[in-house]
């Protein structure tokens, strides 16, 4: 029985150990703001907080995400929209909006760690995430509207 | 043509709107759709997800319902249509409600592709909230029984000039109800100078729920009772399962059975590929029961295809005289000799590889289908699941779900005609989902193609005599199997409508058969046609040591329409007279951009280059200039991009700035790495690490979009920014580092890679 705290709230799960923790936030508990793009940790669509850092949950097992606390992006506005979420919608960066998930966990983690990120501490800490759109300009914007604002 | 009606009293729209509601529809009545029956939305599934029937519908409490029927891709059109609607009604935005429509032949055409929604229903939209607005202040001139003429509308409600007498458009619904739709000539549509919305924009109706992980896409489809599909389709196309083993996938846990897809029948269309289905509790149980599967194939008349043979076929083809598609002036005698210039160009298959992979949700019961799939195309799906069960194309309901990208791979139904498919074998919804590595093997892509450039020049270089021969294989293979030349269509992208004024100028076509499924993606044949034209222009006009963009505007010549009398040009399924081609709009933008990115203070130098295109797509003309810096390494990075565009009127000018701005991302994937490849049959990517797409770390710096201000009617935004882009992306790259990109992509070009 592997036991994890998703969003805040204790869950248990029997079954396959070697089952993602994306299927398991998708399918099982229903969370499906997490997103599906590779399989692979190569876009980072999936991306969620595991004990407060970015992590991609395509290829996170359930096993290594035991005893773990998991954040999504649906829990990210619980208490109001972040400061990052209101710069992502001030500069308008979706389009189709399916990675932005990913893309906005990925950045909270990177302005948790770097508070004012320089053009290429961005693009090292976003690198991982695609957007097939192309909304990468936005993105940067973005976040560095929200570096200021957090000034 | 489209013609109003009063529908509020028809019996199927009480459940939507309530009684008494004012509700207009547009009836289309295109030849293809005039036969059968509208789904009316009575069934208990229409009635469960938002799906009036209708474009316009106003509540007595004063909520306005438009009905957006074209796809949410990223576009933001579920937003800018409405918007249309709502600027002619003058309704309060923020009292406006989106109602995706269900798939409906009654909505006209619901393709959401070739960058044309605004183009096709700008007026029609415009006529729906304008009919709603004659209506309501009918009613309240006949309520104040004064003359209509007297009465206007401010925001959200009706006045009367002289009294100031006001009333709410919520006020006003029911008796409105009560009236016979106008005539088309008794509309007032508004002058430009009195639009709210249009010109101005609004952000998606979608924002805040794209940006908290609420949006609900194909992929996050959920019902009662529903299992999980994974399907493994024959690696090579064509082929058929030829033996089965699945004991050790039915032993992972939570798998419950496979199931058989039968092959399609020649031609592919969008009927599923076959193969078979491992049916799961969830979506990684079906993954891992497909991986358990042991199946041999037989892989069918593809499997000798390889794409390094096929490049040096269609090069060879592309050598040979080919169909004349467009002749100018002294086009029919021999080729002069002397300063004559030539060049090959090519573009390999490439993949749209949309973040979403192909999934659908389908249930079968009762003898009737009801999906929820992210589609470019709902009709399509109703009309592929129709013929692939033998069912009603009215008993398929269709809900369209946001698209995690489509860039035209999802205008093709196959993923959910299998969702269908099983379903009806199961007799329970099913969802199916493909993965990366089957959205990259199995896609429909945008063709490989081969342009041979010929050019004899005078004493400053500009061509005397100018020869273009294309050779790929035809999207039309993908619906006739006999099929090897392009269609006019597709020619029609950019290359029979070369747009020089040259004393002669021959077009050809060759022919090529196809091995793969080839389909649609983000500008099509555009891009490889701009990139031979634009880039073998700039060569012409280096090699006569003059300015690359005043040689193009001397080869494209004086303001004027080009004539297409005896040519088969489509022009994007548009009116000629409507939609003209005009070598003046496209000079503006040359001449625009060439003023706002600085381009005559511009001097390319070794490792820092500037290069330039312009091209006319799906009616709106694009200027591009592209800044590209290159290290002593051979590292290619984009500073800047400068665009500038003419779609004619824009409703909503942030969201084509966006759509410009991801084009260039778009066509950096493209020029870097986009290539698919096959060798027996098979194609050789399977995911973002062999088939990459750009990253934040790749992508131009910055990109400035520029939109020409116009009256002229709306044109296509979603595509026209790719095609431009690639090729001056390509020339700056010589700018800056003397080498010609003539072989896309770069990191499989000897020259770069």
């Amino acid at each position: 029985m592997i036991k994890l705290k998703v969003n805040g709230i204790d869950h248990s799960f029997d079954g396959d150990p070697d089952m993602p923790l994306l299927w398991y936030v998708r399918d099982i508990l229903g969370l499906t703001g997490t997103k599906f793009g590779c399989g692979i940790a190569l876009c980072g669509a999936c991306t969620v907080h595991k004990n407060g850092e970015a992590i991609r949950s395509c290829i996170t097992v359930m096993s290594a995400a035991a005893n773990s606390e998991i954040r999504t992006i649906e829990d990210l506005s619980a208490n109001g929209l972040l400061a990052l979420q209101e710069t992502w919608m001030q500069v308008n960066v979706p389009q189709c909006g399916y990675c932005q998930s990913g893309q906005i966990m990925q950045a909270v983690s990177l302005l948790k760690n770097t508070p004012h990120p320089t053009d290429q501490q961005i693009d090292d800490a976003m690198a991982g995430n695609i957007c097939r759109c192309g909304t990468y300009q936005r993105i940067r914007q973005a976040i560095k509207l929200a570096a200021e604002k957090t000034a | 043509m489209n013609r109003i009606e009063n529908v509020s009293r028809r019996r199927f729209l009480k459940g939507v709107f309530g009684t008494g509601a004012l509700i207009l529809s547009v009836r289309y009545i295109p030849p293809l759709w005039a036969q059968g029956q509208s789904t009316d939305g009575q069934t208990d599934a229409d009635r469960a997800i938002l799906h009036p029937n209708l474009f316009v519908g106003i509540q007595q409490d004063g909520t306005v319902y438009i009905v957006a029927h074209r796809s949410e891709m990223g576009t933001v059109i579920r937003t800018s249509l409405p918007l249309v609607v709502a600027d002619e009604l003058d309704a309060d935005w923020k009292r406006v409600k989106i109602d995706q429509a269900i798939g409906d032949k009654r909505y006209g055409d619901q393709n959401t592709d070739g960058s044309q929604s605004v183009r096709r229903f700008y007026n029609t939209m415009r006529e729906c909230g304008a009919a709603a607005r004659w209506m309501l202040i009918q009613a309240a001139a006949q309520q104040w029984n004064v003359p209509a003429s007297e009465c206007s509308t401010v925001l959200h409600a009706v006045v009367h000039n002289t009294t100031r007498k006001r009333a709410e458009y919520g006020e006003l619904a029911s008796a409105a109800a009560r009236l016979t739709v106008p005539k088309k000539e008794q509309l007032q549509l508004k002058k430009p100078s009195e639009w709210r919305y249009i010109g101005k924009g609004v952000t998606s109706v979608d924002l805040q729920k794209l940006c908290t992980g609420q949006a609900v896409y194909g992929m996050d489809a959920r019902v009662d009772g529903m299992v999980y599909a994974s399907i493994e389709h024959p690696p090579v196309f064509g082929g058929k399962v030829k033996s089965l083993d699945d004991k050790e996938a039915l032993k992972v846990a939570g798998v419950h059975q496979t199931i058989g897809i039968d092959p399609f029948k020649p031609p592919a269309a969008f009927q599923p590929l076959g193969g078979v289905a491992v049916i799961a509790d969830n979506t990684w149980a079906a993954f891992q029961g497909r991986k358990k599967l042991k199946i041999t194939w037989d892989n069918g008349p593809n499997q000798s295809y390889d794409s390094v043979e096929y490049k040096k076929e269609l090069q060879e083809t592309a050598h040979k005289p080919g169909k004349l598609i467009r002749g100018v002036g002294d086009s029919g005698k021999a080729f002069p000799t002397g300063n004559v210039f030539e060049a090959d160009y090519y573009v390999p298959l490439l993949s749209h590889v949309p973040m979403e992979p192909m999934v659908a949700l389908a249930g079968f019961k009762d003898g009737k289908v009801t999906a929820w799939a992210p589609t470019q195309n709902p009709q399509a799906v109703q009309a592929i699941v129709s013929s692939e069960l033998g069912i009603p194309v009215q008993d398929v309901i269709c809900h369209v779900t946001l698209l995690g990208g489509g860039f035209g791979r999802k205008s093709k139904p196959d993923y959910v005609a299998e969702a269908a498919v099983l379903s009806k074998k199961l007799g329970r919804p099913v969802k199916v989902v493909w993965t990366r590595e089957d959205d990259v093997k199995f896609d429909y892509y945008n063709a490989v193609a081969a342009m041979y450039m010929k050019a004899a020049v005078d004493g400053k270089g500009k061509p005397t005599a100018w020869l273009q021969r294309s050779v790929f294989p035809p999207i039309t293979s993908t619906f006739d199997v006999n099929a090897v030349y392009g269609d006019p269509g597709h020619l029609a992208q950019g290359w029979t409508d070369l747009p020089y004024d040259l004393p002669s100028i021959r077009i050809e076509n060759g022919p090529a058969q196809a091995h793969v499924r080839i389909g649609w993606l983000r500008s099509v044949a555009n891009i490889y046609h701009a990139f031979a034209i634009q880039c073998f222009t700039d060569e012409l006009a280096h090699r006569a040591n003059r300015d690359p963009m005043e040689y193009l505007l001397d080869l494209i010549g004086p303001p004027r329409t080009l004539d297409f009398t005896n040519v088969d040009y489509p022009n994007y399924g548009a009116d000629y007279k409507t939609f003209p081609w005009e070598t003046g709009r496209l000079r503006n933008v040359i001449e625009m951009v060439a003023g706002k990115s600085g381009w005559a203070n511009k001097k390319s130098a070794k490792g820092h280059g500037f290069g330039f295109a312009a091209h006319r797509s799906f009616l709106t003309y694009v200027a591009t200039v592209v800044e590209v810096e290159v290290t002593e390494d051979g590292e290619i990075s984009i500073p800047r991009v400068d665009t500038a565009l003419d779609a004619g009127i824009v409703v909503n000018p942030e969201a084509v700035r966006a759509q410009f701005e991801g084009a260039v991302v778009f066509g950096t994937s493209i020029v870097r790495t986009g290539e698919i490849t096959a060798k027996n049959g098979v194609i050789q990517q399977s995911n973002f690490n062999d088939y990459p797409v750009a990253r934040i770390n790749e992508v131009p710096a910055q990109t400035n979009v520029y939109i020409t201000e116009s009256s002229a009617p709306p044109a296509g935004v979603g595509e026209p920014g790719v095609p431009p882009f690639v090729a001056a992306f390509c020339n700056a790259i010589f700018a800056a580092t003397g080498k010609r990109v003539r072989d896309l992509p770069l990191s499989s070009n000897s020259l770069f890679a």
